[in-house]
C-alpha cells in the first residue's frame, strides 16, 4: 500500500493536499490500523494527494490532558507543531475524533493552526466535489446503527456529515434511542481506555452495546478507532460477534466500493 | 395610629430588601475567591446564549414533560410578580388596588384575571412537581446527594410556592369590592362562596391577614434564596451569559505550563538566568485544583447557580453504571465547600483560617473524579449551561501534577507517551507499520 510521508514529499519538493493524522490507534493498535488502510484506500480512489508524517508522528497528548498531565501534554503538542510548521501542513485529516478534536481546537493557542476535518468531513467534501462516489448496491438493505463518538459529536457538533455517508451506502440507518446530542459515551474517553474502571455495577460499553443492539442492527457503525474498540468488546461480551459487525464509515465505504 | 400598618410595612420592606442585598454581597464575594477568566469577548454571543437559554428556557424544554411544567412555573412567577409593585405602592401609602384608578377597570381586571389564571396553573404545576420528587420514584430526585437538606429544600420551595399562590387568589376571593366589581377574578369568584357566610369583619380580616401573609412571605421567600438551590432563578442569567463560548471538546491550555514547556524546550533557554523583576508573584502556587479557591469565578457561579436538578447525573455514563461520580454532585460539593470557606472568612474578620479542610478528598474524592469519561454529557444536559467537566479535569491535574497521584495503569500510559510517543508501548520507528500489513 502507497502510503507517502511528507519527508518523502518535501525531498520531492511537494506539497500534498492534506496530511492523514493516523494517531496512535490507527498506527498500533491490530483493529484500528485496518481503519487506516480503508480510509488510505478510498484515498486513493478519490485520487487524494496525501502524506503522513510516518515516523515523525508523535501523541497529540489528548489522553495525557485528559488524564491531568497538562505538562505532558503541551510538550507533545509543542513538538508535534514544530513538526507540522517545519513541513507547513494547512490541512490535515483524521480519522480519530480525540486528535481531531485536540488538533482543532487545542494547538491553535499553541501556535498550532490548521485546518482539521473529521475524515467523514472529508469524504462527504470528496463526493460533493465529485472527486469520489459510493456504490449504494453492495450493503443495501443492511440494519445499521451509528454511534456518535463524543468528540466528534457533542465535543464539535459533527453529527451529520458520518450520517450523510452512511445513508449513501444505501443501507436502513436506525438511531439509538440516545443518538446524537444524547448519545451515550462508549466508555473510552478521558483516558478511560488506558485504565480499569472504577467500581461500578457495569461497564459503559455493555451499556452502550445494549443501546445498539436494541436497534436489532446487523453493522454497528462508528467514526472512532476508541469506540470501535469498545463497541466490538461489547459486543463479544453479548455473545453477538455471528449476527453483529463494529465497523468504522470509512470500512463501509470501501467495503461498498470494494476497494 | 393611623399610619402604623404603613410603617409597619415600610420596615418590613428594608428589613427585607436589606437582608437580600447582604447576602448578595456575601455571594458576590464568595464568587470572587475564585481565579480570574476573561469571559467578555463575543458580547453579542454571550447575550443571545442568555436571551436563549434563561431567558427562553431553550434548553430546558428539550425534556417536554419537566421542560414545559418548569415553563409555567417560570412564566407565572415573573408575571404575577408584576402584582407586588402594587401590593408594595399599597402598603407604602395606604392606598387599595392603586393600579385599578390608573389603569381602568378592564385593563386591571384584564391583568389580575391573567394573574389568578397562572396562579392556578402554578399551584397545579408545583403539586404536579412534589409528586415528581416525593412519589413518583424518579431516579435523579434519589441519588445519594439528594438525601437530607437537599431534600428539604426542594419541597420547602413547593410549599411556600403553594401557599404564595392560595394567598394570593384568598386575598381576592375576600376583597368584597373586588368581587363585586366582578372583572379579574376567572379564579377567585369559584373561591369566595366559601365566605359567604362569613361576617363582614371576618371577610375583612381574611382579606388583610392574606394580603400581609403573602407580601411578607415573599419577603422571605426572596431571602430564602441565599441559603436554597434556589438561587438559579436570579443567577441562571448571568450563568448563561458568562458561560464558555467554546467547542465543548475545547480543554482550556494552561498558560503557566506553557510558559515553563517552552523554556524547557527552548535550546537557547539559560536554566540560571536571574528571573526578571516581578516575574516571581507570576508563578502559580499550584497546577490544577484542590480547593474552592482554585477553581474559577465561572466555576464557582457555576456552583451557586445548580438548582440540582439532576439532569447531569442522569445522562452520566458513569453514573448511570453505577460509580460514585455525580457531576450534580460535583457542582453541590463546591457550593457548600465555597459556603463554608465563606462562613470561614467572616468568623476571622475577613481572611481564611486553616480549618484542616479541602474540597479534594473532604468533599470530592479522587475515585469520583478519575471515573469520568470527559464525555460532555453533563454539559450539553444543564438547562443553564453549567459545567461540571471543568472542575474534575482542574482536580485531576492537580491529582496528577502536584501529587502525582495517578492510578498506575495512567502512569505506564504517561510514560509511555513521553517515551515513544504512543499511550502504548510501541517503538516510534514502527509506528507507519501499518501500510505494508495488509
Amino acid at each position: 500500500m502507497i502510503v507517502p510521508t511528507m519527508a518523502d514529499m518535501m525531498a520531492q519538493g511537494k506539497q500534498p493536499e492534506i496530511l492523514f493524522w493516523v494517531g496512535a490507534a490507527g498506527s498500533y493498535d491490530d483493529r484500528a490500523k485496518k481503519i487506516s488502510r480503508a480510509f488510505v484506500k478510498i484515498l486513493h480512489q478519490a485520487k487524494v494527494d496525501f502524506a503522513v508524517l510516518g515516523t515523525e508522528e508523535s501523541s497529540t497528548g489528548d489522553a495525557a490532558k485528559r488524564a491531568g498531565n497538562e505538562f505532558l501534554f503541551q510538550m507533545q503538542a509543542l513538538m508535534n507543531i514544530e513538526v507540522l510548521n517545519g513541513y507547513e501542513v494547512k490541512k490535515i485529516v483524521t480519522c480519530d475524533p480525540h486528535s481531531f478534536n485536540t488538533l482543532k481546537n487545542e494547538y491553535p493557542s499553541l501556535g498550532g493552526k490548521y485546518k482539521v476535518l473529521h475524515h467523514t468531513q472529508f469524504i462527504q467534501n470528496l463526493i460533493a466535489e465529485g472527486r469520489l462516489e459510493i456504490d449504494n448496491q453492495n450493503l443495501q438493505g443492511k440494519r445499521v446503527t451509528f454511534h456518535d463518538p463524543c468528540y466528534l459529536g457533542r465535543a464539535n457538533e459533527v453529527y451529520e456529515s458520518p450520517r450523510d455517508l452512511i445513508r449513501r451506502l444505501g443501507v436502513n440507518l436506525t438511531e439509538m434511542k440516545r443518538h446524537k446530542r444524547t448519545a451515550l459515551c462508549c466508555g473510552a474517553g478521558g483516558a478511560q481506555m488506558f485504565k480499569d474502571a472504577e467500581a461500578g455495577d457495569k461497564e459503559v460499553n455493555i451499556l452502550r452495546t445494549e443501546d445498539a443492539l436494541e436497534t436489532k442492527p446487523d453493522i454497528i457503525a462508528t467514526g472512532c478507532p476508541y469506540c470501535n474498540t469498545m463497541m466490538t468488546d461489547g459486543i463479544k461480551f453479548k455473545e453477538k460477534e455471528d449476527s453483529v459487525i463494529v465497523r468504522d464509515i470509512a470500512e463501509l465505504i470501501a467495503q461498498a466500493n470494494k476497494l | 395610629m393611623q399610619y402604623l400598618p404603613n410603617i409597619l410595612f415600610a420596615i418590613a420592606l428594608i428589613f427585607g430588601v436589606g437582608f437580600f442585598v447582604l447576602n448578595i454581597r456575601k455571594l458576590s464575594r464568595n464568587i470572587k475567591l475564585g481565579k480570574d477568566v476573561n469571559r467578555t469577548d463575543n458580547k453579542p454571543a454571550r447575550l443571545k446564549n442568555m436571551l436563549k437559554i434563561a431567558l427562553g428556557q431553550y434548553k430546558m424544554v428539550r425534556r417536554p414533560l419537566s421542560g414545559i411544567l418548569h415553563v409555567i412555573v417560570y412564566v407565572g412567577f415573573v408575571i404575577i410578580n408584576i402584582e407586588v409593585l402594587e401590593i408594595i405602592v399599597d402598603g407604602l401609602f395606604g392606598t387599595h388596588r392603586v393600579f385599578q384608578g390608573f389603569i381602568g377597570n378592564a385593563f386591571y381586571g384584564f391583568l389580575i384575571g391573567t394573574f389568578e389564571i397562572l396562579a392556578a396553573l402554578v399551584f397545579i404545576t408545583v403539586v404536579i412537581f412534589w409528586t415528581r420528587r416525593n412519589v413518583a420514584n424518579i431516579k435523579r430526585f434519589l441519588s445519594a446527594e439528594m438525601k437530607g437538606w437537599p431534600k428539604k429544600d426542594g419541597n420547602l420551595i413547593l410549599y411556600f410556592e403553594m401557599v404564595l399562590m392560595t394567598l394570593f387568589i384568598v386575598m381576592n376571593a375576600t376583597d368584597v369590592p373586588f368581587q363585586e366589581a366582578g372583572v379579574g377574578n376567572p379564579i377567585s369568584q369559584f373561591v369566595a362562596p366559601i365566605f359567604n357566610n362569613f361576617s363582614a369583619e371576618s371577610i375583612h380580616l381574611i382579606e388583610r391577614t392574606s394580603w400581609w401573609i403573602h407580601i411578607l412571605g415573599i419577603l422571605v421567600f426572596l431571602n430564602y434564596l441565599y441559603y436554597s438551590k434556589h438561587l438559579h432563578i436570579l443567577l441562571a442569567f448571568p450563568n448563561t451569559y458568562f458561560a464558555n463560548l467554546n467547542a465543548k471538546g475545547q480543554l482550556n491550555n494552561l498558560d503557566s505550563v506553557t510558559n515553563e514547556v517552552k523554556l524547557m524546550m527552548d535550546p537557547d533557554a539559560d536554566p540560571y538566568a536571574t528571573p526578571e523583576a516581578g516575574a516571581e508573584e507570576e508563578v502559580p502556587e499550584k497546577f490544577g485544583a484542590s480547593e474552592v479557591t482554585d477553581l474559577s469565578w465561572v466555576q464557582l457561579m457555576n456552583a451557586y447557580t445548580c438548582t440540582e436538578c439532576g439532569r447531569c447525573t442522569s445522562a452520566c455514563p458513569a453514573n448511570l453504571t453505577g460509580k460514585k461520580l455525580s457531576p450534580r454532585k460535583i457542582m453541590m460539593d463546591t457550593r457548600d465547600r465555597l459556603e463554608e470557606v465563606g462562613r470561614n472568612i467572616d468568623e476571622n474578620k475577613g481572611t481564611f483560617k486553616d480549618d484542616g479542610k479541602q474540597l479534594l478528598n473532604d468533599y470530592i474524592t479522587p475515585e469520583e473524579l478519575w471515573a469520568c469519561t470527559s464525555c460532555n454529557a453533563c454539559v450539553e444536559e444543564c438547562p443553564v449551561n453549567i459545567d461540571p467537566l471543568s472542575i474534575i479535569m482542574d482536580m485531576r491535574r492537580y491529582l496528577v501534577m502536584e501529587q502525582s497521584a495517578a492510578p498506575q495503569e495512567l502512569n505506564a500510559m504517561m510514560s509511555n507517551i513521553e517515551n515513544n510517543g504512543a499511550p502504548w508501548q510501541y517503538n516510534q520507528q514502527d509506528r507507519l507499520n501499518w501500510a505494508n500489513e495488509e
